[in-house]
């Protein structure tokens, strides 16, 4: 299968955001981006468009839906968001949408530190398979796997996708 | 006594793969797995700045205080660090419960695992006891040791490992002297134990000879009889409760003569480091191991350390938790 040029989706993803804040009109957005592997595209996104002061992390190991099956992930840490969230703007980023469930917990997460005046969802990748009705408003590229095949992006410099 | 028919703790509060599944002592853990605990602590103290303190990571577990000894604090810092990981709570005061009625240790359990508990927090005055119970318990029900006789306090020595960490940058190469009753202490067990794990340079005991326990240096300390030399170079000095019970059985001439001797003034503090910390496990008697001007001086950090003892016990409860889930190893959790 090919995979896309991370480089090339990571440039045409930040343009896209660009003009989506602008025709959207979103006012002072903050980008906040899900650990591990959606801070590092939060950073880089940043890095092209210069819309967000300081790139906020969520790490939603204490919010996640499996914890009973699966435990505490080892090496939890922790969240950290710029300023207060209370009315602002929040691009929430994740590097690869499946499920759908690290988006309700990274949203369940955000409103226990006040209450963002609306949330937009970026992700650079979307790999299909969802259990929950949540749809990014901005993608990367769409990829079509064969069951029981997953993407891992490494980084942050550089960004790389492989397949596992 | 602690009795030597247990077994290996380690065996009991660990998994296989070396998680924790019940926390009954510092003794033996890895300084993996108490990094492990400092730095999920770290995260907790950063989630109750927030607006709203829960998470939602043991919602609908329930967690029953199990105090056979009294403690307010502790009790209560336990309390709060369940109900900020969303569990539910259940106070026994055994004291006062069926066990005064009869009730055998094992039949208070049976019943508290009929109500479908899923961990139990155990104070009790014979050392040994959470280990006893964590060996007979129903398996998917985690233990923590809230203090056992003489034996260990494992989650205040790990609440003052992080104190030591946040306020000092690290506990590797640190000198850290213990002050006062050692003999009756299970803080102080834990305390060395979890000290010469997490590499500090020297763990000293300080005190009269009748409250320093014989075998001191076979746990890594070094006995000290005399505030001056003992507090020589120290970065941390941490003052242990004076139990005044202990005072009729004439293991010490009188409070007055411990407080001129071992008591903390800002005098003697001068002996050790200009930038040590002052620490203690609460509740602290002004005048008798320690004087006011220093309880609430600069050096103190007596009070942060209450702060995070809530976090660390939410560390600690969300991986024993942890530990007591049958892994299910799925390809992808994204």
């Amino acid at each position: 299968m090919n995979l896309p040029d991370i480089e090339q989706t990571c440039r045409d993803l930040a343009q896209r955001l660009s003009d989506f804040i602008q025709t959207e009109q979103i006012e002072n957005p903050i980008l906040v981006g899900i650990r591990t592997g959606g801070v590092w595209v939060a950073e880089r996104l940043n890095e092209e468009i210069n819309c967000s002061s300081e790139v906020g992390t969520l790490d939603i190991s204490f919010y996640r839906d499996d914890f009973t099956r699966h435990g505490l992930h080892p090496k939890v840490q922790g969240s950290e968001l710029p300023e207060s969230i209370e009315d602002r703007h929040i691009i929430l980023i994740d590097d690869v949408i499946m499920s759908g469930r690290t988006i309700r917990a990274a949203m369940n997460e955000l409103f226990d530190y006040g209450r963002p005046a609306s949330i937009r969802l970026v992700c650079l990748l979307d790999i299909g398979r969802r259990e929950l009705p949540v749809q990014p408003d901005l993608c990367g590229a769409t990829l079509a796997l064969n069951d029981g095949q997953l993407v891992k992006l490494t980084g942050p410099k550089p960004l790389e996708l492989t397949l596992a | 006594m602690i009795n030597d028919s247990f077994s290996d703790p380690n065996k009991v509060q660990l998994t296989e793969d070396g998680r924790l599944k019940h926390f009954l002592t510092t003794e033996g853990l890895s300084r993996e797995l108490l990094t492990e605990i400092l730095d999920t602590a770290d995260s907790f103290i950063s989630t109750q700045e927030r607006a709203v303190k829960t998470v939602p990571l043991l919602r609908g577990k329930t967690v029953v205080n199990l105090f056979f000894e009294n403690s307010t604090r502790t009790r209560s810092t336990f309390e709060l660090a369940a109900k900020r990981l969303s569990a539910d709570i259940l106070n026994l005061d055994i004291a006062r419960s069926a066990t005064s009625k009869g009730e055998t240790l094992m039949d208070t359990l049976w019943n508290l695992e009929a109500m479908y508990s899923d961990m139990f927090v155990v104070r009790h005055a014979d050392s040994g006891a959470a280990h006893f119970i964590a060996e007979h318990v129903t398996p998917n029900v985690a233990i923590i040791n809230a203090g056992d006789g003489r034996h260990a306090h494992p989650t205040q020595a790990m609440l003052d490992m992080l104190t030591i960490r946040r306020h000092k940058d690290g506990i590797e190469g640190k000198i850290v002297a213990i002050v006062g009753d050692i003999l009756h202490s299970r803080v102080a067990r834990s305390q060395i134990h979890a000290l010469r794990t997490l590499g500090a340079a020297e763990v000293r005991v300080i005190g009269p000879g009748t409250l320093l326990p014989r075998d001191i240096e076979a746990l890594g300390a070094v006995p000290y009889y005399d505030m001056k030399k003992g507090l020589a170079d120290c970065d941390v000095v941490i003052m242990l409760r004076l139990q005044k019970e202990r005072m009729q059985n004439a293991l010490l001439p009188s409070e007055g003569e411990f407080f001129k001797l071992y008591g903390l003034t800002e005098e003697k503090l001068a002996y050790a480091k200009p930038d040590a910390i002052v620490m203690h496990p609460g509740p602290i008697n002004r005048g008798v191991e320690i004087e006011s001007a220093v309880a609430d001086g600069s050096h103190s950090v007596i009070l942060n350390q209450v702060s995070y003892g809530i976090a660390v016990r939410m560390a600690v409860m969300a991986m024993a938790m942890s530990g007591q889930q049958t892994p299910i190893i799925t390809e992808e959790n994204a």
